[in-house]
């Protein structure tokens, strides 16, 4: 990364002795779709407050393409903000919400027309312009405050739980949106999301965060496949977690009594996380081999795939099974016996 | 059952129309017959508006009272007083009451009901004590003259009692929670992020009051300043207590007309066109008001 678009050095930020944030680093590329992600009161929507300049930080620094704009005003930052409950103004119609901010920049009257029908026509909003807040759809509201934003060419859309407000199906839609119109023009994207699904499928890179504190950035295939703790792995999809133990030399896996014989680094590894898709279960048609058999104790089918909870020596964990891969005479049900069976490369070692 | 239940309905809605009716219009008619009875000395001091003599029904009816308030301009000036009065402390508890409503419906749930408590304690004493302690307060030997003399200010007592000043502060005393209760019913509505969005999009603070809060306040500007603005017209106790001669009001002339001079028509006359000059212009205002919001809604 060259020069970061946007630069969160050491800020801190504290409420009447609660720790919202604790020296906050962050480097966020331009034209980048980033996800903050925790669970509620991580601290995540608190830095994107003080990034839209609502909090000042009690320590640290901003920097916007170089330079601090930790201490400016929010109303001279050139980004906008996109709320949770969209804060449209109800005493406006749609037109006039989408104008509200071009209103305050000195910019000629035509200008704003041209730039309202530009975005209404991007955002398909066509046809709502007369109307209130109140007399349209809630995603027709979440797209009115989009363009709210969008029309004044931010260099920066900070977006707080954007899908959140909306029902399943039209957030699955809309999350495709999203991304299409990032794509298309290339703003760079903050997103702030407890769900992790969001952010999976949104970003192009993502930061989990815990007690105002960021754990860990990546992409959404290392944070998924290699969690830095527990915490992420758990955080992040469904995890195994099992105990490493290392015996003269040989790496095995308490639980499953299982040794692992193909690694090359023989680092002291004391957990390590199998992903459920990763581990396949296969019933047992006669008893001979005694190897890495588990016991399903409890089977949830969810049409492309099924969950089964398996049990191996009192530990249990899960397998997702294509259901494709599953013939229909080997149909696995409670209380079967399974061979257990994974590929050594999907394991990945890690220390708590 | 349901027609049980749709009886004792009408009774439900028809009680407080009954208690209008009984208690504030019946009145009304009674003083309106009062305003076009002719005076004469007596008790009641004014001819019967219907009479039987040997020329059969006599009717003692006249518009001479209203005639004759409306061309002394001493009625018509201490009118413009009262009007006066209210418009500037109206503006005035407006101007105090908005920061202090908004301050407390800002305030967090725990410390805002505090804050409201402490509005409303006054309330508990009685209203003549209130305005009598003001009176108290700024006299010639009253607290505020013996600090102001005592740290050196003044060298003599100021005279603070007994003119328009006194009242008008008396007004805003008494009237200010009446502004400050409404405002904060509409301000503890407003959601926050609203101010917020309105700076992200570039309003500065002062734009943001203008074209956010305002607007988005005005329901509770009206409510607030209807209820100070229309008690204040006919105030009689405040000025009456702490004003001087230096401005006659509306109320005071009433009650001279009525008490002193017993000219129970003339002040009828005058209690009749106060309420007539003040209604028609509120109940216009409020049709117009209803259909603004209607259409914003």
């Amino acid at each position: 990364m060259s020069e970061p678009f946007l630069q969160i050095i050491d800020v801190s930020k504290r409420f009447d002795n609660v720790v919202a944030l604790d020296k906050v680093n962050l480097k966020i590329a331009k034209s980048e779709i980033f996800s903050l992600l925790g669970s509620s009161g991580c601290g995540k929507s608190t830095l994107l407050r003080i990034i839209a300049g609502f909090e000042k930080p009690d320590e640290g620094r901003i920097l916007l393409e170089g330079k601090d704009i930790t201490k400016l005003p929010p109303y001279v930052r050139p980004l906008n903000i996109m709320f949770q409950n969209y804060a449209l103004f109800p005493h406006l119609n749609v037109t006039n919400n989408i104008q509200f901010g071009l209103k305050e920049e000195k910019i000629s009257k035509e200008e704003i027309n041209h730039r309202v029908n530009e975005i209404l026509n991007l955002l398909e909003l066509n046809g709502l312009e007369k109307r209130k807040i109140n007399e349209i759809s809630g995603g027709q509201q979440q797209r009115v405050a989009l363009a709210r934003c969008l029309v004044k060419k931010p260099k920066l859309l900070l977006l707080d739980e954007p899908l959140a407000a909306l029902d399943k199906q039209l957030r699955v839609q809309t999350q495709f949106e999203l991304v299409n119109l990032q794509y298309k023009l290339g703003i760079t994207f903050i997103i702030v999301t407890h769900d992790q699904e969001e952010a999976m499928s949104l970003s192009d890179r993502m930061a989990i965060m815990k007690n105002g504190e960021i754990l860990q950035v990546g992409n959404p295939v290392e944070i998924y496949e290699k969690p830095k703790d527990k915490y992420i792995a758990n955080f992040i999809g469904t995890a195994n977690i099992f105990n490493v133990l290392n015996k003269n030399n040989q790496i095995i896996i308490k639980e499953l009594n299982y040794e692992v014989k193909n690694i090359n680094n023989k680092e002291n590894y004391v957990k390590c996380l199998i992903r459920p898709e990763k581990i396949s279960v296969k019933k047992l048609e006669n008893l001979s081999d005694n190897l890495n058999i588990g016991v399903v104790k409890e089977v949830a089918y969810l049409g492309s795939y099924t969950k089964y909870l398996i049990e191996v020596n009192g530990f249990e964990f899960y397998s997702f099974m294509q259901n494709s891969l599953v013939s229909d005479n080997l149909q696995i049900r409670w209380d079967d016996k399974v061979k257990i069976s994974f590929n050594e490369t999907s394991i990945y070692f890690f220390n708590d | 059952m349901i027609k049980n239940f749709k009886k004792q309905n009408v009774w439900f809605v028809f009680t407080p129309y009954l208690w209008l009716v009984l208690f504030f219009f019946v009145p009304l008619a009674l003083i309106f017959k009062i305003s076009i009875s002719v005076s004469e000395w007596g008790m009641p001091p004014y001819r019967d508006l219907f009479s039987l003599s040997e020329n059969g029904l006599e009717i003692n009816s006249t518009l001479g009272n209203y005639l004759f308030i409306f061309s002394d301009p001493f009625y018509i000036r201490s009118y413009l007083n009262s009007l006066s009065l209210a418009f500037t402390s109206t503006l005035l508890c407006l101007l105090i009451g908005y920061p202090i409503a908004f301050y407390v419906a800002k305030s967090k749930p725990s410390i805002r009901n505090i804050l409201l408590i402490m509005l409303i304690i006054p309330f508990w004493s009685s209203f003549l004590l209130r305005v009598y302690a003001w009176k108290v307060l700024l006299q010639g030997s009253g607290i505020i003259n013996s600090i102001l003399i005592h740290i050196g200010l003044i060298s003599e007592p100021i005279s603070m009692l007994h003119n328009h000043y006194a009242v008008i502060l008396g007004v805003v005393y008494t009237y200010l929670p009446f502004m400050i209760l409404p405002l904060y019913g509409y301000l503890v509505k407003f959601d926050l992020n609203l101010i917020d969005a309105s700076n992200d999009l570039g309003a500065k603070p002062i734009n943001t009051f203008v074209k956010v809060i305002l607007p988005l306040s005005l329901p509770g500007i009206v409510a607030g300043s209807m209820l100070v603005f229309i008690p204040v017209v006919g105030e009689y106790i405040i000025p009456e207590m702490l004003g001087g001669s230096d401005k006659l009001y509306f109320g005071k002339i009433i009650w001279d007309e009525f008490f002193v001079n017993r000219d129970w028509p003339i002040a009828s006359a005058l209690a009749m066109s106060g309420i007539v000059i003040l209604v028609f212009p509120i109940i216009i205002f409020q049709l117009m008001y209803a259909k603004y919001n209607f259409k914003n809604e």
